[in-house]
């Protein structure tokens, strides 16, 4: 007999964390499934393994094991899409945390009119200002409506930040482009490096509005909303792709995990890989879902009345194609939704070296923290003479670079990649000089979009995602303008040397180095089934008792990290979950 | 014949200091047992690589890090048996790799798509190298002059040369991979002897505490580096 439970949640990372707390709160009994190992800080975590280079982001401890499963890449439709051997463009997490677990920590809430970026470009450049072939689409919820959501998070998280207006009232020094909050952030912004000083300087004095990043690193010691408590940022270094020893990182290990592991309503079942959703037979009903313990290699099946998944961007986007959540996006006829609207973002670093009497120190960081501009980033500029849409904030986000990183990337670009005049480069460059990235948006477009590949599968016999990605005209000159802000500033900090690294026209998605995992899109929440998978509160249109949270809802990639949206989202569909469909389970939307 | 290896020994510059004053006092007497243990180790004898392979590593590794102003090269550091070292580990297996076929090529971004996995890649790369060597100039990796090998390095960096079923660029990167990662890596896996790889970059390990060193005002972080293991320098 299949054993029945309220709600299944797919994925122990923010997603499923967040979903986990507040159904159990709302009395459901909740089952959580991880296809990775347990994972807790005092035991993989601890000082000093946790801090090994090598172990850690080097052999990628905490990301996902490509030998399971992974995708297939190709730029265009013509092409073959083979095989992402080697994790090297994007790293998903894997094990209890997921990306939650080795993310930065960067924490920022949203920039109003990208949530309705279609709408605001239009209103403010006409309709022909979107380019032919980009899917430019809103999110169908706005900024106000998740705003309490945003402040629920930070107060999980134990956000460091300062804000600039709360209530009408302007309280501090913090992002001018910024919306009108609630409440203050929960801790004091974390302190400047001093590379991080050098940049809140120069971009001043050029005229900029330079803020400190919201970070999810704390300032201080803070007990968070559950009683979960975090240790005060030692700026260690070992934020991204790590487990914060120091339990001063946000992670739903520390944040939530604590107090959910308490509850007896609630079971974390690890080393669980789901294979499918199951539906009934008019496919517009989950029963439950399968999924294989990777122990023991038995498949097991649980039903349950309500489905949420909460698992890594695209893995969201496989369950539903396999499972049949939907119908799959066909970029020809431009129809269909699950698959639509894959996107990225557009991340370059430049690098500025000071001179050699100055130490940037760069293994001092802490991964939420830096100091940004938003003087190009989303609406905050004037789009008209440039063409373009979307934008890029520009920060140094000393987040602490360790050696072996360093060592790798040095050299390049005509200079010497090994041998002696190598290593007076890397040594020069990773004493003096500091980096500051474009974290820039990446729009959508047709032909950019998630479906199963023909050829390859994972080790459970399911043929592996394929994604068809590249760069775009649009995202390409947006990148190129931004980076091209960062020269005078660098200049005023006194750069004896700089790289400006910036996307070239006709440059083509490479799959080899690490750009981002912010990932988002391919089953994005919208206004209209037609054009979106799922509806404003991230419930299927299709199948009305799967909810699907992740970035995977965001229709366009945004300039800022996704995981503050990602955990506003999760508590905006829950809070929508606990008072409206749990009384009455069905379409909380009309198609 | 038991085969000679020249391998440098662990933390060789302490044992030469053992009993002076400088060693005394920058070190302690925390440092004396293990000075000792390493007085007694024995040179490292490769259990992945044969003879040649080893030699061939050692040549190559320190071309690509050779010692020179800046600090210790990677013969000095320790990186061949961190190579072979590594050669023992589920990364050298390929295990986080996706290794399913089937095996089809294609344009560069799109990555890596060979059947092999590091250890066939040293194995097939050090082979290739070692002809391609002989066809060249008559003569093994190891025996060449300095010059002779950076045109071999250049040669397979560049893409010019194929290694059998290998391209020179995917060994060239592999080795440039490993062996940066060995001079940096901390010594637990057998290279970054006496944590000369990161005395040489300032980095100080595994101190992960800057509580007090977030803004200095751009001037140099005053203390030596740790391992993991209580190793200082």
């Amino acid at each position: 007999m299949v054993k029945h439970v309220d709600a299944i949640i797919v994925g122990a990372g923010w997603a499923g964390s967040i979903m986990a707390k507040e159904l159990t709160e709302a009395g459901l009994s909740v089952v959580m499934l991880e296809r990775g190992s347990e994972r807790t800080t005092p035991v993989e975590g601890a000082y000093p393994e946790s801090i090994d280079e090598l172990r850690g982001a080097i052999r990628k401890r905490l990301f996902q094991n490509l030998s399971q499963s992974t995708v297939t890449i190709r730029n265009t439709i013509d092409q073959t899409a083979l095989p992402y051997r080697q994790l090297a463009a994007f790293l998903p997490g894997e094990g209890v945390g997921g990306a939650g677990l080795h993310w930065s920590g960067v924490h920022f809430r949203v920039a109003p009119e990208d949530l309705r970026l279609r709408s605001a470009v239009i209103e403010r450049y006409g309709e022909k200002f979107i380019p032919e072939g980009m899917n430019l689409q809103d999110y169908g919820v706005s900024y106000e409506e998740l705003e309490p959501f945003f402040d629920k998070a930070e107060k999980v998280f134990g956000t460091s930040g300062e804000a600039y207006r709360v209530q009408g009232k302007i309280v501090g020094n913090g992002n001018v482009f910024s919306s009108d909050r609630s409440d203050n952030f929960p801790l004091p912004a974390m302190k400047d490096t001093f590379s991080a000083s050098v940049f809140r300087d120069a971009a001043k004095n050029a005229g900029y509005h330079p803020y400190s990043l919201p970070a999810a690193n704390a300032s201080r010691q803070y007990t968070n909303t559950y009683g979960c408590q975090m240790g005060p940022c030692n700026f260690c270094g070992y934020c991204s792709g790590y487990d914060c020893y120091l339990y001063s990182k946000a992670s739903p290990n520390v944040n939530i995990l604590p107090v959910l592991r308490q509850e007896p309503r609630f079971s974390l079942i690890p080393n669980a890989h789901v294979l499918r959703v199951d539906l009934d037979s008019t496919k517009t009903k989950a029963t439950g879902i399968t999924y294989l313990d990777t122990k023991t290699r038995k498949e097991h099946s649980l039903s349950a009345d309500l489905i949420i998944l909460g698992a890594f961007q695209f893995n969201n986007v496989h369950l539903m194609l396999v499972s049949g959540i939907g119908k799959p996006y066909d970029p020809v006829s431009n129809t269909g939704t699950v698959g639509r609207n894959f996107v990225y973002q557009t991340i370059t670093s430049s690098r500025v070296w000071l001179p050699p009497s100055t130490y940037t120190n760069q293994f001092v960081g802490a991964g939420g923290a830096g100091v940004a501009i938003d003087d190009f980033n989303s609406m905050n500029f004037d789009h008209g003479p440039l063409g373009f849409v979307g934008g890029s904030p520009v920060w140094v986000n000393q987040a602490g670079v360790k050696p072996i990183a360093a060592a790798l990337g040095a050299g390049g670009g005509g200079t010497p990649r090994w041998g002696s005049a190598y290593k007076d480069s890397l040594v020069n460059t990773y004493k003096h000089s500091l980096g500051i990235d474009a974290h820039g948006s990446n729009m959508a477009y047709r032909d950019v979009y998630l479906d199963l590949d023909p050829t390859w599968k994972d080790a459970y016999g399911q043929p592996l995602l394929r994604m068809t990605f590249t760069w775009k005209d649009n995202d390409i000159r947006m990148n190129q303008y931004v980076v091209s802000k960062i020269e005078p500033i660098a200049r005023a900090m006194g750069a004896t040397k700089m790289n400006l690294v910036h996307l070239n026209a006709g440059q083509p998605f490479d799959t080899r180095t690490y750009q981002t995992t912010h990932l988002g899109g391919g089953a994005i929440m919208g206004d209209n089934p037609q054009t979106s998978a799922l509806n404003r509160y991230l419930q299927s249109w299709d199948v009305s008792n799967v909810f699907v949270i992740g970035s995977n809802a965001f229709p366009q990639g945004m300039g800022y990290n996704p995981t503050g949206m990602v955990a506003a989202l999760a508590y905006w569909a829950a809070h929508h979950i606990r008072t409206t469909y749990l009384k009455s389970p069905g379409p909380l939307v009309k198609a | 014949m038991e085969p000679t290896l020249n391998a440098p020994r662990r933390r060789s510059v302490v044992k030469g200091l053992l009993g002076t004053t400088s060693f005394w006092l920058a070190s302690g007497n925390a440092r004396w047992s293990e000075a000792l243990a390493d007085e007694a180790a024995q040179p490292y004898r490769p259990i992945f690589f044969d003879i040649a392979e080893y030699q061939f590593l050692e040549a190559a590794c320190e071309r690509l890090f050779p010692a020179d102003h800046n600090g210790p090269g990677a013969k000095t550091l320790g990186v061949a048996e961190f190579l072979d070292r590594q050669m023992q580990t589920p990364y050298a297996r390929g295990e986080n790799w996706y290794m399913s076929g089937p095996f089809e090529q294609g344009p560069a971004n799109l990555g890596y798509q060979l059947p092999f996995v590091p250890k066939d890649l040293y194995r097939k790369g050090i082979a290739g190298v070692e002809r391609y060597a002989r066809q060249q100039y008559g003569k093994g990796f190891a025996a060449l002059s300095a010059l002779q090998q950076d045109e071999i390095l250049t040669a397979l960096e560049g893409g010019s040369v194929q290694l059998g079923d290998i391209p020179g660029r995917v060994f060239f990167e592999q080795l440039r991979t490993n062996t940066l990662e060995g001079a940096f890596a901390d010594p637990l896996y057998g290279g970054n002897r006496g944590l000369g790889g990161w005395i040489m970059l300032g980095f100080p390990g595994a101190r992960a505490d800057f509580m007090d060193w977030v803004n200095q005002e751009g001037a140099s972080y005053p203390i030596g580096p740790v391992s993991i293991s209580g190793e200082t320098a």
